[in-house]
């Protein structure tokens, strides 16, 4: 498996469509959000929307869906443009982003947007959440699976760690836990603030089936996630090896844009720029 | 109060399939008869509060009705977040039982001393609060749990604490309901408001007033949250003191629910209030609940002379 991003590897078409339409959120609307964080998740999110989860936008809480948690909640920009595409709200509901009147605010909340299974932002919840959903999944003996997308900064909480403890125990083979590592937190790298470091190995001793790979690869990523479960006796990890602010020269790990909340018409017209140049 | 309200979880699981029981790390045997017969809807999750308090929101977001137990402190100031966002925010079905409420584990110290439970729950938008005052109060409360929206905080005495409500409630005709405080006597001098065990106090010391002819109403508000604002004040209005009784801290509980609603009354006569309940310390002797609450006076002596000194 990979242990890292290849910088190298070609963004395809949806890839550049789904950050434009991110680019396109934040300027129509508020002009702030965790621009790194939703470039960072981008892959993971479209091939789990594309290939991978089981739901039907017309009935959000159809019973037998696959939930899916963004527990790094401020990841919310990628994901909301995914779920508009797929009929979950209308997509006039992404220029109303952060604002008075919208229903997607920074983070995501679950009684108000259809298609989220639980309000996050306060990070080192939505594992846990996730485990109930598995342990309900199991009682039900119903074949929907539960899939959690975390971040490495988040993975510093002790709930995490937690919930990992109770998932293994469980032994929850319907539960996937997928950890956005783009090596950067807020503050700096992830190295300096709290280096999580044996990251693969740390799942694995929890009693995770765990693998590696580069989180911007599309191909890579559809396989994987399609050979799910790993293990019929453990509950999945897939550590996706990412670039923060992925896509664009200037946004690529540099933490200015961990989060914007002042961006301009110029670097509006930069990120498209570049996004669209690089399609041609 | 702690095996009815335990007991009683194991009867609600029998008859309905959505009761799930979670517990941290409970004594040796607690529901065994549960986890024998409904194994896969029983768990005991290790010393981890936080994460089962979010674990318990996933199941209820499910359509289910977690029950957890464990110690009051650790359900409440170790998982304040989660309990705050994934049981008030999402406002999910869970059910806290919790251990200890007030100064039963005065032989422990203040870190098993549940003194603030009230007060900081009672911020939480959409919580509810009950805190009954006997085993056979909380009878009557827990089948009611099944139906109930939202989440509840239920507050568990020490276990064999003196009946005080059956023969009043028969008596009287009452009806136990969430939110809907109890009058367990009429007296159109002075109010005493209790909340959990604190009961047998406020009775004793309104017995002990009418002595001497003073008439003291006493309302049980067994949930503190939704307050019974509507009773509380038609009998407030009525009469000149009003005395609030709490095993917690005077900060945050009952007695600054009832000074929110008094300061922001206009009445036509003049009232007097006062609050009884722990000063704002952490209680430093060990001992017995009972020597703590005498301690800090939470007793009937107190109430009367209180209630002499408001008139």
């Amino acid at each position: 498996m990979n242990e890292s991003t290849n910088p190298n590897i070609k963004l395809g078409q949806r890839s550049l469509d789904l950050r434009k339409a991110i680019v396109q959120t934040i300027a129509s609307s508020s002009k702030r959000g965790h621009v790194g964080a939703a470039f960072s998740l981008v892959e993971i999110l479209s091939v789990l929307y594309d290939d991978i989860l089981r739901y039907d936008p017309k009935n959000p809480r159809w019973g037998k869906r696959d939930r899916f948690i963004l527990s790094k909640g401020h990841g919310c920009l990628a994901l909301y443009v995914l779920l508009a595409e797929k009929g979950f709200f209308p997509a006039t509901e992404l220029a109303k982003f952060c604002k008075s009147d919208g229903i997607l605010g920074g983070h995501p909340e679950y009684k108000k947007v259809p298609g989220i299974e639980a309000s996050t932002g306060s990070l080192g919840h939505g594992l846990s959440i996730g485990v109930g959903f598995a342990l309900n999944a199991r009682f039900e003996k119903s074949d929907h699976r539960v899939f959690v997308v975390m971040g490495d900064g988040e993975s510093n909480e002790g709930t995490v760690w937690e919930a990992a403890l109770s998932a293994g125990k469980h032994k929850l083979s319907n539960l996937t836990v997928m950890v956005d590592y783009n090596k950067f937190q807020s503050y700096s790298s992830t190295r300096e603030v709290q280096d999580m470091e044996p990251f693969a190995d740390k799942w694995r001793s929890f009693g995770f089936a765990t693998h590696e790979v580069d989180g911007h690869d599309v191909t890579a990523l559809r396989k994987l996630f399609k050979s799910l479960p790993f293990d019929s006796t453990k509950p999945n990890a897939i550590i996706c090896h990412t670039t923060k602010g992925k896509g664009i020269s200037f946004t690529e790990n540099n933490l200015a844009w961990h989060h914007k909340n002042k961006v301009s018409d110029d670097e509006v017209r930069a990120l498209m720029a570049e996004l669209s140049g690089a399609s041609t | 109060m702690r095996k009815t309200s335990l007991d009683m979880v194991y009867e609600l699981a029998k008859q309905d399939p959505r009761v799930f029981f979670i517990g941290s790390d409970l004594g040796v045997g607690t529901l065994e008869n549960f986890k024998q017969e409904m194994p896969d809807r029983f768990f005991m999750e290790g010393v981890s509060e936080a994460h089962i308090v979010s674990m318990a929101a996933g199941l209820a977001l499910e359509g289910k009705i977690p029950y957890i137990n464990t110690i009051a402190t650790f359900l409440t100031r170790r998982c304040f977040e989660q309990v705050v966002l994934d049981l008030g925010l999402h406002n999910t079905n869970v059910r806290l039982i919790s251990s200890g409420g007030g100064l039963v584990y005065a032989p422990l110290g203040p870190t098993h001393l549940a003194i603030d439970d009230i007060g900081i729950l009672r911020t939480i938008p959409n919580m509810t609060i009950v805190a009954p005052a006997d085993a056979e109060e909380m009878r009557r409360l827990m089948p009611l749990t099944l139906e109930h929206q939202g989440p509840i905080y239920i507050r568990l005495g020490k276990g064999g604490d003196p009946i005080v409500t059956t023969s009043i409630m028969n008596e009287r005709h009452l009806k136990f309901e969430i939110g809907k405080a109890l009058l367990m006597r009429e007296g159109g001098d002075a109010l005493i408001v209790s909340t959990g065990i604190c009961l047998g106090a406020a009775l004793e010391a309104a017995g002990h007033l009418a002595e001497q002819g003073i008439q003291s109403a006493v309302l049980h508000m067994h949930t503190v949250k939704p307050f019974d604002q509507t009773q509380f004040l038609a009998l407030a209005t009525k009469v000149r003191a009003i005395v609030t009784i709490e095993e917690h801290t005077i900060l945050g509980g009952l007695g600054s629910a009832a000074a929110e609603i008094l300061a922001e009354t206009s009445f036509s006569s003049p009232k007097r209030f006062k609050r009884i309940g722990l000063p704002d310390v952490f209680p430093d002797r060990y001992g017995t609940q009972a020597s703590l609450m005498e301690r800090y006076s939470l007793t009937s002596g107190r109430i009367v002379s209180v209630v002499k000194e408001l008139l």
